[in-house]
This record gives structure tokens, sequence and C-alpha cells, in this order.
């Protein structure tokens, strides 16, 4: 939200660069820590390894997915829940 | 009663208002709607004749998006962030909030009523 028109949306031009030229019908995962890059439509039926900060998390791109972020599919939190054994056993 | 834009009865209040009872429907876009009806906004919606009403029932229609379609629009939109499995769906699934805010405190809008954790002592208490 708030990017200037003018600069158009941010797209990682290394990472847009592979995907053209891995060129249609190949569906290799494209590993990258671009999170930031914006998802365009020649991303759509591809797959992506995100970085979230410590591991690669797999994100197959659909048309809906268009105009968001590559991070939005990486998640980079993982709540185990609160509460010790005690809690869990009752 | 008048009918506008489906089920609403806007009752006998100044019709720029009475149109504020449209899902919808806020002060400005009430004022636009009747600007471009060329109906003076304080007139009582009682007083409008039918063929004035049927005027603003036309604009709503055809220029805004309103009541059943605008929900329909807002729950597709939801269900969209879900389906795609970003974070955003995901905070829409959880009923948290979406949009960065806290939820250390606050956030009982979305999380909805307090619920107590039970405490070690009445843990005790219940064996």
């Amino acid at each position: 939200m708030g990017r200037s028109l003018k600069k158009g949306p941010f797209v990682d031009p290394k990472l847009y660069k592979k995907v053209v030229q891995q060129g249609q019908g190949v569906d290799e995962p494209i590993k990258t820590w671009s999170r930031a890059c914006t998802i365009v439509p020649e991303f759509v039926s591809r797959t992506f390894l995100v970085h979230n900060g410590k591991d690669f998390k797999k994100v197959f791109v659909t048309e809906n997915m268009v105009g968001h972020k590559l991070g939005e599919f990486s998640l980079t939190r993982n709540f185990r829940g609160h509460g010790g054994k005690k809690a869990k056993v009752k | 009663m008048p009918r506008i834009s489906g089920i609403d009865i806007p009752v006998d209040k100044r019709i720029g208002i009475s149109l504020t009872y449209i899902f919808g429907v806020g002060r400005s876009l009430s004022l636009d709607v009747l600007k471009k009806a060329g109906i003076d906004e304080s007139v009582k919606t009682k007083d409008l004749t039918e063929e004035e009403l049927g005027r603003i029932a036309s604009i709503l229609d055809n220029d805004c998006v309103v009541e059943g379609r605008l929900r329909r629009q807002l729950s597709q939109n939801i269900n969209r962030l879900k389906e795609i499995n970003c974070y955003r769906g995901l905070r829409h699934r959880r009923g948290l909030p979406a949009r960065g805010q806290r939820t250390k405190t606050n956030a009982r809008t979305r999380k909805g009523p307090r619920k107590v954790v039970a405490t070690k002592r009445s843990i005790k208490q219940m064996r």
C-alpha cells in the first residue's frame, strides 16, 4: 500500500529475468530471498521457494495471487501455542 | 414508507440522512446522489414524490454498489484472501486483526470477549 505509481510495482529484476529465461512448460522451483517482490502475471503457475528467515517455503503461484508479494505466502513465525504440559494434559 | 435498493425503508427524516440507512451509503455518497438527482437534501423523505424517489433509486442501482451486492463483494474479497493462503487470509481465518495491529493487548473487536486462562490455583481446585 502506498507505493508511487510512477515507479510501478516492485519486481526483483534478477528474479524476473530468471522466470522469463526458464520459459513456459518447465516448472523447476526457483529459490529466492526476494520476499518483497510483487507477483506479476508472468509468475503464474510457477513454483517458488521463498525464504522465511530460516528455510524455504514452497509457493505455487495461482492467478489470484497476482499483485501480492511473495513474502505474504511464506510465513516467518511459527507459533506452537501457549501453556505447558500441565495445561495440555488436563 | 418508501423503499430504495431492496429492503430499506428510511423514515420521516431529511432525505440526506434517510439515505444513509442503506448499507454502503454514508453522508457524502448520499449528498452526491441527491445532487445528481437534483433533489435538495433538506427535504423530508415523506414529502418526496414517487418520481423523485424513483430517480434516486435508479442512480443508486446503476452507479453504486450497495446492500446485498456490496456485502457479497466484501465476503468474496475476504474469501479470495483465505483461498490463496496468504498472511492476511490466515489472519481472517483465525479471527485476528489483519493489518499488523498489536495483539498483546486490545484487538478485542476481532478477538471477541476476553477468554480467561485458568490459573494454577484454579486448576488444583478443579481436581
